[in-house]
Protein backbone atom coordinates (compact mmCIF):
# COMPACT_ATOMS: atom_id res chain seq x y z
CA UNK A 1 0.00 0.00 0.00
CA UNK A 2 1.50 3.32 -1.07
CA UNK A 3 1.82 6.07 1.56
CA UNK A 4 -0.44 9.08 1.37
CA UNK A 5 1.06 11.73 -0.86
CA UNK A 6 1.81 14.62 1.48
CA UNK A 7 3.70 16.83 -0.92
CA UNK A 8 0.88 19.40 -0.94
CA UNK A 9 0.72 19.78 2.85
CA UNK A 10 3.41 22.41 2.64
CA UNK A 11 1.35 24.40 0.15
CA UNK A 12 -1.72 24.15 2.32
CA UNK A 13 0.10 25.37 5.39
CA UNK A 14 1.66 28.16 3.35
CA UNK A 15 -1.84 29.27 2.40
CA UNK A 16 -2.87 29.30 6.06
CA UNK A 17 0.24 31.26 6.92
CA UNK A 18 -0.47 33.86 4.28
CA UNK A 19 -4.09 34.12 5.42
CA UNK A 20 -2.95 34.90 8.95
CA UNK A 21 -0.37 37.35 7.75
CA UNK A 22 -3.03 39.26 5.89
CA UNK A 23 -5.77 39.28 8.52
CA UNK A 24 -3.70 40.08 11.57
CA UNK A 25 -1.66 43.03 12.57
CA UNK A 26 1.63 42.92 14.33
CA UNK A 27 1.61 46.40 15.84
CA UNK A 28 2.22 46.29 19.53
CA UNK A 29 -0.12 48.73 21.14
CA UNK A 30 1.53 51.19 23.41
CA UNK A 31 0.21 54.12 25.28
CA UNK A 32 0.20 56.29 28.33
CA UNK A 33 -1.72 54.58 31.10
CA UNK A 34 -3.83 56.88 33.28
CA UNK A 35 -6.46 56.46 35.95
CA UNK A 36 -9.62 58.51 35.88
CA UNK A 37 -11.01 59.74 39.18
CA UNK A 38 -14.13 58.03 40.46
CA UNK A 39 -17.41 59.56 39.38
CA UNK A 40 -18.80 62.12 41.82
CA UNK A 41 -21.31 60.82 44.30
CA UNK A 42 -24.70 62.28 43.33
CA UNK A 43 -25.93 62.30 46.95
CA UNK A 44 -23.07 64.36 48.11
CA UNK A 45 -23.06 68.11 47.85
CA UNK A 46 -20.21 69.58 45.91
CA UNK A 47 -17.65 69.41 48.63
CA UNK A 48 -15.37 72.25 47.72
CA UNK A 49 -12.17 71.15 49.29
CA UNK A 50 -10.15 74.18 50.19
CA UNK A 51 -6.62 73.75 49.08
CA UNK A 52 -4.03 76.24 50.15
CA UNK A 53 -2.82 78.31 47.25
CA UNK A 54 0.78 77.30 47.84
CA UNK A 55 -0.12 73.66 47.24
CA UNK A 56 -1.44 74.14 43.73
CA UNK A 57 0.49 74.20 40.50
CA UNK A 58 -1.66 75.30 37.60
CA UNK A 59 -0.87 73.90 34.18
CA UNK A 60 -3.06 75.55 31.60
CA UNK A 61 -3.40 74.90 27.92
CA UNK A 62 -5.26 77.34 25.73
CA UNK A 63 -7.07 76.63 22.48
CA UNK A 64 -3.88 77.12 20.50
CA UNK A 65 -2.03 74.59 22.62
CA UNK A 66 0.03 77.23 24.39
CA UNK A 67 1.18 76.29 27.84
CA UNK A 68 1.24 78.38 30.98
CA UNK A 69 2.56 77.16 34.30
CA UNK A 70 1.63 79.05 37.42
CA UNK A 71 2.27 78.67 41.12
CA UNK A 72 2.47 81.11 44.03
CA UNK A 73 5.86 82.35 42.93
CA UNK A 74 4.78 83.27 39.42
CA UNK A 75 4.22 86.96 38.97
CA UNK A 76 2.90 87.18 35.45
CA UNK A 77 2.05 83.97 33.69
CA UNK A 78 3.52 84.17 30.24
CA UNK A 79 3.73 81.20 27.92
CA UNK A 80 6.09 78.44 28.89
CA UNK A 81 7.92 75.88 26.85
CA UNK A 82 6.89 72.23 27.12
CA UNK A 83 10.49 71.35 27.94
CA UNK A 84 10.33 73.45 31.12
CA UNK A 85 7.36 71.57 32.51
CA UNK A 86 9.14 68.49 33.79
CA UNK A 87 11.70 70.43 35.84
CA UNK A 88 9.06 72.84 37.16
CA UNK A 89 6.90 69.97 38.36
CA UNK A 90 9.84 68.19 39.94
CA UNK A 91 11.04 71.29 41.80
CA UNK A 92 7.52 72.05 42.90
CA UNK A 93 6.70 68.58 44.20
CA UNK A 94 10.08 68.02 45.80
CA UNK A 95 10.31 71.44 47.49
CA UNK A 96 13.73 70.66 48.87
CA UNK A 97 14.26 73.94 50.70
CA UNK A 98 10.79 73.91 52.26
CA UNK A 99 10.09 77.13 50.46
CA UNK A 100 7.00 78.91 51.74
CA UNK A 101 5.48 79.39 48.31
CA UNK A 102 5.74 75.76 47.30
CA UNK A 103 3.72 72.86 48.78
CA UNK A 104 3.83 72.47 52.54
CA UNK A 105 5.86 69.66 53.98
CA UNK A 106 4.81 67.69 56.99
CA UNK A 107 5.88 64.58 58.82
CA UNK A 108 4.38 61.32 57.73
CA UNK A 109 5.19 57.83 58.96
CA UNK A 110 5.44 55.47 56.02
CA UNK A 111 6.02 51.72 56.29
CA UNK A 112 9.57 50.78 55.27
CA UNK A 113 10.60 54.41 55.02
CA UNK A 114 9.89 55.65 58.54
CA UNK A 115 9.52 59.33 59.31
CA UNK A 116 9.48 61.37 56.15
CA UNK A 117 8.88 64.98 55.24
CA UNK A 118 6.46 64.75 52.39
CA UNK A 119 4.55 67.18 50.19
CA UNK A 120 1.63 64.86 49.66
CA UNK A 121 -0.90 67.68 49.78
CA UNK A 122 0.30 69.15 46.53
CA UNK A 123 -2.06 69.25 43.57
CA UNK A 124 -1.23 69.69 39.94
CA UNK A 125 -4.22 71.17 38.24
CA UNK A 126 -4.37 70.60 34.50
CA UNK A 127 -6.81 72.85 32.75
CA UNK A 128 -7.67 72.64 29.10
CA UNK A 129 -9.93 74.45 26.72
CA UNK A 130 -12.41 72.52 24.60
CA UNK A 131 -10.38 73.60 21.60
CA UNK A 132 -6.99 72.53 22.92
CA UNK A 133 -5.26 70.17 20.50
CA UNK A 134 -5.08 66.64 21.87
CA UNK A 135 -1.36 66.48 21.09
CA UNK A 136 -0.59 69.37 23.46
CA UNK A 137 -2.61 67.72 26.22
CA UNK A 138 -0.87 64.43 25.63
CA UNK A 139 2.56 66.04 25.83
CA UNK A 140 1.60 67.61 29.16
CA UNK A 141 0.44 64.25 30.51
CA UNK A 142 3.61 62.63 29.24
CA UNK A 143 5.79 65.21 30.96
CA UNK A 144 3.85 64.92 34.22
CA UNK A 145 4.25 61.15 34.24
CA UNK A 146 7.94 61.57 33.41
CA UNK A 147 8.40 64.03 36.28
CA UNK A 148 6.79 61.69 38.80
CA UNK A 149 8.77 58.73 37.46
CA UNK A 150 12.02 60.64 37.92
CA UNK A 151 11.06 61.73 41.43
CA UNK A 152 10.12 58.21 42.42
CA UNK A 153 13.29 56.81 40.92
CA UNK A 154 15.36 59.27 42.92
CA UNK A 155 13.82 58.34 46.25
CA UNK A 156 13.74 54.61 45.55
CA UNK A 157 17.41 54.65 44.55
CA UNK A 158 18.22 56.48 47.73
CA UNK A 159 16.20 54.20 49.99
CA UNK A 160 16.30 50.84 48.25
CA UNK A 161 19.15 51.18 45.78
CA UNK A 162 17.04 50.27 42.78
CA UNK A 163 14.79 52.03 40.33
CA UNK A 164 11.10 52.18 41.09
CA UNK A 165 10.06 49.67 38.45
CA UNK A 166 12.30 46.97 39.91
CA UNK A 167 10.98 47.27 43.47
CA UNK A 168 8.80 44.81 45.35
CA UNK A 169 5.12 45.63 45.60
CA UNK A 170 5.25 46.82 49.22
CA UNK A 171 8.24 49.00 48.46
CA UNK A 172 6.42 50.48 45.51
CA UNK A 173 3.47 51.26 47.75
CA UNK A 174 5.76 53.07 50.18
CA UNK A 175 7.27 55.15 47.38
CA UNK A 176 3.81 55.93 46.09
CA UNK A 177 2.90 57.29 49.51
CA UNK A 178 6.00 59.43 49.48
CA UNK A 179 5.27 60.88 46.06
CA UNK A 180 1.57 60.41 45.31
CA UNK A 181 0.37 61.48 41.88
CA UNK A 182 -2.08 64.24 42.57
CA UNK A 183 -3.18 65.41 39.17
CA UNK A 184 -6.53 67.08 39.03
CA UNK A 185 -8.28 67.73 35.79
CA UNK A 186 -11.00 70.27 36.14
CA UNK A 187 -13.81 70.58 33.67
CA UNK A 188 -12.41 72.35 30.64
CA UNK A 189 -13.16 75.99 30.60
CA UNK A 190 -14.30 77.98 27.66
CA UNK A 191 -11.83 80.76 27.32
CA UNK A 192 -13.35 81.59 23.97
CA UNK A 193 -11.72 81.24 20.62
CA UNK A 194 -12.49 77.82 19.21
CA UNK A 195 -16.01 76.46 18.87
CA UNK B 1 40.64 17.64 -14.13
CA UNK B 2 40.71 17.32 -10.42
CA UNK B 3 40.01 13.95 -9.01
CA UNK B 4 37.14 15.24 -6.93
CA UNK B 5 34.98 15.98 -9.92
CA UNK B 6 35.47 12.61 -11.49
CA UNK B 7 34.28 10.81 -8.46
CA UNK B 8 31.05 12.77 -8.29
CA UNK B 9 30.12 12.22 -11.92
CA UNK B 10 28.95 8.73 -11.34
CA UNK B 11 26.52 9.68 -8.59
CA UNK B 12 22.90 10.52 -9.09
CA UNK B 13 21.54 13.77 -7.70
CA UNK B 14 19.66 12.96 -4.50
CA UNK B 15 16.42 14.86 -4.12
CA UNK B 16 16.12 16.95 -1.03
CA UNK B 17 13.89 15.43 1.59
CA UNK B 18 10.98 17.84 1.99
CA UNK B 19 8.88 15.77 4.35
CA UNK B 20 9.61 18.16 7.24
CA UNK B 21 8.70 21.24 5.26
CA UNK B 22 5.02 21.22 6.35
CA UNK B 23 6.06 20.99 9.98
CA UNK B 24 8.36 23.93 9.49
CA UNK B 25 5.67 26.05 7.92
CA UNK B 26 3.19 25.06 10.62
CA UNK B 27 5.66 26.26 13.21
CA UNK B 28 5.89 29.64 11.53
CA UNK B 29 2.12 29.69 11.28
CA UNK B 30 1.71 29.07 14.99
CA UNK B 31 4.29 31.71 15.75
CA UNK B 32 2.32 34.27 13.81
CA UNK B 33 -0.92 33.21 15.43
CA UNK B 34 0.64 33.84 18.80
CA UNK B 35 2.26 37.21 18.26
CA UNK B 36 -0.36 38.92 16.14
CA UNK B 37 -3.84 40.07 16.87
CA UNK B 38 -6.87 39.81 14.67
CA UNK B 39 -7.89 43.01 13.03
CA UNK B 40 -11.31 43.35 14.53
CA UNK B 41 -12.66 46.54 13.09
CA UNK B 42 -12.42 48.33 9.82
CA UNK B 43 -11.16 51.78 10.55
CA UNK B 44 -13.50 54.51 9.51
CA UNK B 45 -11.48 57.33 10.93
CA UNK B 46 -7.89 58.17 10.26
CA UNK B 47 -5.59 59.19 13.01
CA UNK B 48 -1.95 59.76 13.78
CA UNK B 49 -1.39 59.08 17.45
CA UNK B 50 0.83 61.44 19.46
CA UNK B 51 4.37 60.53 20.42
CA UNK B 52 5.51 60.04 23.98
CA UNK B 53 8.33 58.71 26.09
CA UNK B 54 6.62 57.27 29.15
CA UNK B 55 4.68 54.58 27.37
CA UNK B 56 3.60 51.19 28.61
CA UNK B 57 2.71 48.18 26.55
CA UNK B 58 -0.88 47.02 26.57
CA UNK B 59 -0.44 43.62 28.11
CA UNK B 60 -3.77 41.88 28.35
CA UNK B 61 -5.25 42.21 24.90
CA UNK B 62 -8.51 40.57 25.90
CA UNK B 63 -9.21 43.26 28.49
CA UNK B 64 -8.69 46.17 26.13
CA UNK B 65 -11.38 47.98 24.19
CA UNK B 66 -10.58 50.66 21.67
CA UNK B 67 -12.19 53.98 20.98
CA UNK B 68 -11.06 55.66 17.79
CA UNK B 69 -11.27 59.41 17.37
CA UNK B 70 -10.40 61.36 14.26
CA UNK B 71 -11.68 62.69 10.95
CA UNK B 72 -13.38 60.23 8.52
CA UNK B 73 -11.15 58.34 6.11
CA UNK B 74 -10.64 59.72 2.62
CA UNK B 75 -13.23 57.39 1.06
CA UNK B 76 -15.91 58.44 3.53
CA UNK B 77 -15.14 62.11 3.60
CA UNK B 78 -17.48 62.91 0.73
CA UNK B 79 -20.48 61.66 2.72
CA UNK B 80 -19.43 62.36 6.26
CA UNK B 81 -17.49 65.60 6.01
CA UNK B 82 -14.18 66.19 7.68
CA UNK B 83 -15.26 66.91 11.26
CA UNK B 84 -13.96 64.77 14.10
CA UNK B 85 -15.83 61.50 14.60
CA UNK B 86 -15.81 58.85 17.28
CA UNK B 87 -15.76 55.25 16.14
CA UNK B 88 -16.98 52.40 18.33
CA UNK B 89 -16.73 48.93 16.81
CA UNK B 90 -17.65 49.35 13.16
CA UNK B 91 -19.61 52.55 13.16
CA UNK B 92 -19.60 56.19 14.09
CA UNK B 93 -21.09 57.05 17.44
CA UNK B 94 -21.92 59.87 19.78
CA UNK B 95 -20.01 60.32 23.06
CA UNK B 96 -23.02 59.19 25.12
CA UNK B 97 -23.05 55.83 23.32
CA UNK B 98 -19.68 55.06 24.88
CA UNK B 99 -21.53 53.97 28.03
CA UNK B 100 -23.35 51.15 26.25
CA UNK B 101 -20.17 50.24 24.43
CA UNK B 102 -18.26 49.92 27.70
CA UNK B 103 -21.01 47.81 29.24
CA UNK B 104 -21.17 45.55 26.19
CA UNK B 105 -17.40 45.09 26.14
CA UNK B 106 -17.40 44.34 29.84
CA UNK B 107 -19.92 41.51 29.37
CA UNK B 108 -17.48 39.04 27.92
CA UNK B 109 -14.62 39.74 30.26
CA UNK B 110 -13.50 37.36 32.93
CA UNK B 111 -12.15 39.99 35.28
CA UNK B 112 -14.25 43.05 34.75
CA UNK B 113 -12.23 45.36 36.97
CA UNK B 114 -9.24 44.92 34.68
CA UNK B 115 -10.99 46.54 31.79
CA UNK B 116 -8.82 49.05 29.98
CA UNK B 117 -10.13 51.55 27.47
CA UNK B 118 -7.56 52.59 24.93
CA UNK B 119 -8.23 55.92 23.27
CA UNK B 120 -6.70 56.11 19.85
CA UNK B 121 -7.11 59.71 18.90
CA UNK B 122 -5.63 61.89 16.22
CA UNK B 123 -3.12 64.50 17.34
CA UNK B 124 -5.20 67.34 16.03
CA UNK B 125 -8.41 66.35 17.81
CA UNK B 126 -9.90 69.09 19.93
CA UNK B 127 -9.88 68.26 23.63
CA UNK B 128 -13.64 68.76 23.85
CA UNK B 129 -14.23 65.36 22.24
CA UNK B 130 -11.72 63.63 24.50
CA UNK B 131 -13.14 65.30 27.60
CA UNK B 132 -16.66 64.22 26.68
CA UNK B 133 -15.49 60.64 26.26
CA UNK B 134 -13.60 60.76 29.55
CA UNK B 135 -16.65 62.07 31.39
CA UNK B 136 -18.78 59.21 30.06
CA UNK B 137 -16.07 56.69 30.91
CA UNK B 138 -15.98 58.01 34.44
CA UNK B 139 -19.73 57.67 34.76
CA UNK B 140 -19.57 54.10 33.51
CA UNK B 141 -16.77 53.24 35.96
CA UNK B 142 -14.26 52.43 33.27
CA UNK B 143 -11.46 54.21 35.06
CA UNK B 144 -8.39 52.58 33.58
CA UNK B 145 -7.63 54.33 30.36
CA UNK B 146 -4.73 54.42 28.01
CA UNK B 147 -3.87 57.19 25.58
CA UNK B 148 -2.53 55.32 22.60
CA UNK B 149 0.77 56.69 21.34
CA UNK B 150 3.93 55.79 19.53
CA UNK B 151 7.41 55.94 20.95
CA UNK B 152 9.46 59.04 20.35
CA UNK B 153 13.09 58.44 19.61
Amino acid sequence: MPGLNTSSTADISFMLLIFFLVTTSMDTDMGLARHLPQPPDPDQEDAQVDIKARNILYVRLNYQGQLSIKDETTQDAGWSEFSELRQRVKDFVRNEQNYSKWPEKHVKIIDLLGRCYVTDKHVISVQTDRGTPYDAYFQVQNELVAAYTELRNEISKEKFGREYQYLEDDQKAAIRQYYPQNISEAEPKKYGGAE
Amino acid sequence: MAAGFKRKEGREMVEMNTSSLPDLIFTILFFFMMVTTMREVTLKVKFVVPQGTELEKLEKKSAVSFIYVGPPTDQLRAQMGSGTRIQLNDRYAEPKEVMDFVAAERQGMRNQTDQIISIKADRGTQMGYITDIKEVLRKSWALKINYSASRRN
